[in-house]
């Protein structure tokens, strides 16, 4: 079967639309990720010897340590949080009537559409009422941007369990009822294995999204003196960075590369241990 | 025949894909205004053919024509075919009206000439509109023009999908499984539409179905496939009644399938017994299959017969009785409409008309394989044992080994066999089922086992060594008589 | 067979309904109750007034719909041909493939922003209103390209074969079939960029110069100097706004989604 010459250019045109769009996606991060190895001030600048120092300079610089700390901590805690206010959720929805369910939904629906600097805005009221009219003994702290980050992310998870749970025999937890396990009980030895994968999936979700946010943790910040590294680099991008951060941005990106292919790896071992029970 | 004008026609058409064939060498060609069905199990290749002619698909080798000229090359836009998709494919976005008027707000037709040159142009749209309610009046939806698509139900959909292919007024309209995800009574309901529309239409039918009920009910040809290979091409009727092989007997309809011997011309021996039957043109002793169906068995109690036994099993079918007659080991499958219980002694009757006679398709597996040393042959992708005492193989012989059906061991687990193959079919043929296995690099084996094995499962293949037969391949008078299994 | 205390699995969801309340619920109210406080602590609607009277208020978001849109628009207009691309064969059969395109999605956004700036800066491009739409679209690139690939990739294609057979050539099939089949995907793109624009300070500021703003910043500043009421107002007219685009967007796709995996009846 021969191709015809026509069908052999749009293959090449394709081809050239998919590597341009890709260069243009990972030029500016290879640039970082090479510049992480040179001692000049900014990208573009002559390279000079390849060098660590800006590793070295990386676990030096308290501020930016402090930010990644603060971002990991923010993200592996609410993600957490998020998973198991999510997970609950989803079971406790899936077996709701459909116009609770819906108002449900809409709701979650808000979170998820609403312009985050709404958002934003509604925690930052939300903490003046509680300090201020309320009087209760609270701030601006780490624990409130664990807080909001864990309620814009659990939508996310419910979206990602949700379906999962459909798949589901819908029986299951009503037998593990019916036999006599508590709620609690059912919940950890009969729904919770079946949901894992969907909820390791909501857990990444979750984590990212948390690592992402910058208005969110910009507004909720105002007043107590927490950086992220979205903040961080915000406030430093208009005027300068210090040159450690390429060091970051390429162990970050090692660690993001890194952890899909290993994802990669364990979805494919799966999937060939999955084929061959069917046997 | 070639005095009918042949609509379609197929040329030594293959399709591969990757370098997996699916449709081997394929001729074949269809008379304008005939209903035919391609009949075969799933994965047999019918699909496949039907989309090369509708233009889906581009055959590795072979020519295609339509109405004598070569289609091949040319893209499924500009063939006067149109196709019954087998779930509709209706699109979501557009109403009834405008999915059936999809195809003719395309289409051109000739309008006037100017210098020779002929002009064309669109359909207008009053002349759209009409077409396109004459469509639906056709297919008894008059009122649903401006109906969504998914509002409507299965057998709706089905008909707005036959009335979208047809109002292009196609030379040959293809149907896929087009009932297949119909119930039972809708289908028989759309069998009758679907006749009646190719009656009335005259328009060239191509049906693809696993369905043998289906297939038999509807069409003027049966065409069957199996293994990406045509079975047998012939009427309803034709291959009901002569089947051209085990498969075909097997494939359509119940039947007693049984391996015999061909004494003479017209004298058949099968289960100790010779009798007398139709068919001639075999060679002394030859090994044959033969099929008897269940509802040409006389059944009685004391009365003519040629096989006594036992009913050990009986069900009621609606309109007649299924029983399982033990006769010298054979079960014998029995149709009547009298019951007989359960342990009753009974005659079985068979008269020379009912028996059919087909040739096998093999009677021996042979391969060429070599020596590896004097215990062990390499073929088929492992090295065998085997005991030949007779002749003095050297290592690197080319040879031509054996293998009968009772000397193939089916392991459960693929890994404890020299190889591992697939099931592809399995038929039951009274006191065994003889398996076909299918190995990954193409070849088959006919096993007789007692056991029946699943199809498509994975086994492993092992050789009893005392009963495979290695031999020379130089030697003249051993020449291999398989169907081709070397490509 | 009655168990001693009847338990609905429903009460799984109380937490979440709970946090919703008081997460979620409360703060929509209290920018509603914040926006209809005064200065002096008493109830006015000077704070929409002002929103309303102050023309920079109305010209910040027109430019704030502006540059959502032209940012919407580019993006758009490159992702869907690599969508597309990407779901056809062969490169449907190369898996990483589409990976590659989506892996920025788990990079910080602000690090990429600043790898993006760097690039721009290094090649002469400095702060301007193109280097901030360039910026949104590098941003939101994989959240366009993935609803249009997950949509095109996972279209029956037996759509386009009937388009063939019944007469459309590959250009008609696509206008008539494929495009308006992907709608959806479009819609779920699009929604997932133009609204949150409009709280993308943090790109306008890094990438863009002293004019180029969305309407996301003026808020953070109006916070930041403690006028709540009137960042409050301003809070609640782009809530407002963001249910009444959403309203569109559900009803559009509401009359395209449906349909899109064909076939039966749902009920």
């Amino acid at each position: 079967m021969n191709k015809k010459p026509s069908s052999i250019v749009a293959l090449i045109v394709k081809w050239l639309v998919l590597i341009i769009v890709l260069a243009a996606i990972y030029l500016p991060l290879i640039m970082i990720v090479a510049y992480s190895f040179s001692p000049a001030r900014s990208i573009g600048d002559e390279f000079g010897t390849f060098t660590l120092s800006l590793y070295g300079k990386l676990f030096e610089n308290e501020k930016l340590l402090s930010a990644t700390r603060n971002t990991l901590v923010i993200g592996i805690i609410s993600a957490t949080l998020a998973t198991l206010l999510g997970t609950t959720a989803s079971i406790g929805i899936h077996y709701m009537r459909k116009k609770s369910r819906a108002i449900i939904d809409a709701s979650s629906q808000i979170t998820i559409v609403n312009a985050e600097i709404v958002t934003a805005m509604g925690f930052f009221l939300l903490m003046l009422f509680l300090r201020d009219t309320l009087l209760l003994p609270v701030n601006f702290s780490i624990t409130w941007l664990i807080i909001a980050h864990t309620v814009i992310t659990t939508p996310y998870v419910i979206l990602t369990v949700s379906p999962r749970l459909k798949q589901l025999n819908p029986n299951t937890l009503e037998a593990s009822l019916d036999l006599g396990a508590g709620p609690m009980r059912s919940l950890f030895t009969v729904m919770l294995p079946q949901l894992a994968g969907a909820m390791v999936s909501g857990f990444a979700l979750a984590f990212t999204l948390s690592l992402d946010d910058f208005v969110i943790t910009n507004i909720n910040s105002i007043g107590a003196d927490i950086e992220t590294i979205s903040t961080f680099v915000y406030s430093g991008i208009r005027k300068k960075l210090p040159s450690e951060i390429r060091a970051l941005s390429t162990l970050i990106f090692a660690v993001v590369l890194i952890s899909l292919i290993v994802y990669n790896i364990i979805k494919n071992k799966n999937a060939k241990n999955s084929k061959g029970d069917k046997k | 025949m070639d005095t009918e004008e042949k609509i379609i026609e197929l040329i030594g058409v293959e399709k591969s894909f990757g370098d997996k064939p699916v449709v081997k060498n394929l001729s074949l060609y269809i008379r304008k205004g005939e209903f035919v069905t391609l009949l075969g199990p799933s994965g047999c290749g019918k699909t496949t053919v039907l989309r090369m002619i509708a233009g889906f698909e581009t055959p590795t080798k072979g020519r295609i024509l339509i109405g004598g000229e070569d289609i091949t090359a040319i893209p499924p836009y500009r063939r006067p075919v149109n196709t019954v998709f087998q779930k509709y494919a209706l699109f979501p976005h557009l109403n009834v009206f405008n999915n059936i008027a999809f195809g003719l707000k395309l289409k051109k037709i000739p309008a006037s000439e100017k210098n020779g040159k002929t002009i064309y142009r669109h359909f207008t749209k009053e002349e759209i509109a009409e077409k396109v309610n004459r469509a639906l009046k056709m297919v008894d939806l008059e009122d649903y023009g401006y109906r969504n698509v998914n509002s409507l139900s299965g057998g709706q959909q089905q008909r707005i999908a036959i009335a979208r292919a047809l109002v292009c007024e196609p030379k040959v309209l293809l149907l896929d499984e087009p009932l297949g995800a119909l119930d039972l009574k809708m289908r028989k309901e759309m069998q009758i539409e679907l006749k009646r529309m190719h009656r009335e239409l005259g328009i060239t039918f191509i049906y693809v179905t696993h369905d043998q009920e289906e297939a038999l009910t509807m069409s003027d040809t049966v065409v069957v496939i199996n293994d990406g290979q045509i079975q047998q091409i012939d009427t309803p009727k034709e291959i009901y009644d002569e089947p051209k092989n085990a498969f075909v007997a097997n494939f359509i309809g119940e039947s007693n399938i049984l391996s015999g011997t061909m004494l003479k011309d017209r004298l058949v021996k099968f289960l100790g017994v010779s009798l007398p039957c139709m068919d001639g043109g075999f060679h002394k002793n030859e090994q044959v299959d033969i099929v008897i169906r269940p509802e040409d068995i006389a059944i009685s109690v004391g009365g003519e017969g040629q096989f006594k036994g036992e009913v050990i099993s009986s069900v009621f079918k609606g309109t007649y009785y299924e029983m399982i007659v033990l006769a010298d080991s054979y079960e014998f499958t029995v149709q009547n409409t009298s019951n007989f219980n359960l342990g009753t002694k009974v005659v079985l009757g068979v008269s020379p008309s009912s028996i059919h006679i087909m040739r096998k398709i093999r009677t021996i597996n042979s391969f060429v394989g070599e020596v590896e040393d004097e215990e062990t042959v390499w073929l088929c992708g492992g090295s065998f044992k085997f005991n030949n005492a007779d002749e003095t193989l050297e290592k690197g012989d080319e040879v031509i080994v054996k293998v009968p059906f009772d000397a193939v061991e089916i392991l459960d687990d693929e890994n404890d066999g020299v190889i591992g193959a697939k099931v592809k079919q399995s038929v039951y043929k009274g006191t065994y089922y003889q398996v076909q296995l299918r190995t990954d690099r193409g070849e088959d084996f006919l096993v007789d086992t007692p056991y029946e094995w699943n199809i498509n499962d994975r086994v492993g293949i092992n050789l009893i060594p005392e009963k495979i037969i290695v031999e020379k391949i130089d030697d003249a008078e051993n020449e291999p008589i398989t169907d081709s299994e070397a490509d | 067979m009655k168990k001693a205390k009847t338990f609905r699995p429903t009460a799984f969801a109380f937490p979440y309904v709970g946090v919703t309340i008081v997460f979620v619920i409360v703060p929509l109210i209290l920018v509603l109750i914040y926006s209809l406080i005064g200065e002096d602590g008493s109830f006015t609607f000077n704070n929409f007034i002002d929103v309303f009277s102050n023309p920079e208020n109305v010209n910040q978001l027109f430019k704030t719909v502006g540059i959502a849109a032209l940012s919407t628009a580019i993006c758009l207009v490159i992702a869907y041909p690599v969508a597309y691309i990407l779901a056809s064969s062969p490169f449907n059969k190369i898996a990483i493939l589409s990976l590659l395109f989506i892996i920025p999605m788990w990079i910080n956004f602000m690090l990429r922003i600043f790898a993006l700036k760097s690039m721009l800066q290094m090649i002469g491009i400095g702060q301007s209103y193109g280097a901030a739409v360039i910026g949104m679209v590098y941003d939101f690139f994989p959240y366009m390209l993935l609803p249009i690939y997950t949509v095109l990739s996972n279209m029956d294609k037996s759509y386009n074969e009937a388009s063939l057979d019944l007469g459309a050539n590959g250009v008609k099939t696509f206008l008539k079939v494929t495009l308006p089949l992907s709608l959806p995907g479009i819609i779920s793109g699009i929604s997932m960029m133009f609204m949150p624009i409009f709280s993308s300070y943090s790109i306008t500021m890094a990438m863009g110069d002293m004019n180029t703003s969305v309407i996301g910043a003026k808020i953070a500043t109006l916070f930041e100097q403690d006028s709540y009421g009137y960042g409050s107002a301003l809070s609640f007219v782009l809530l407002v706004i963001v249910i009444a685009v959403m309203l569109i967007g559900s009803a559009l796709s509401g009359k395209t989604s449906k349909p899109i995996k064909g076939g039966k009846k749902d009920e």
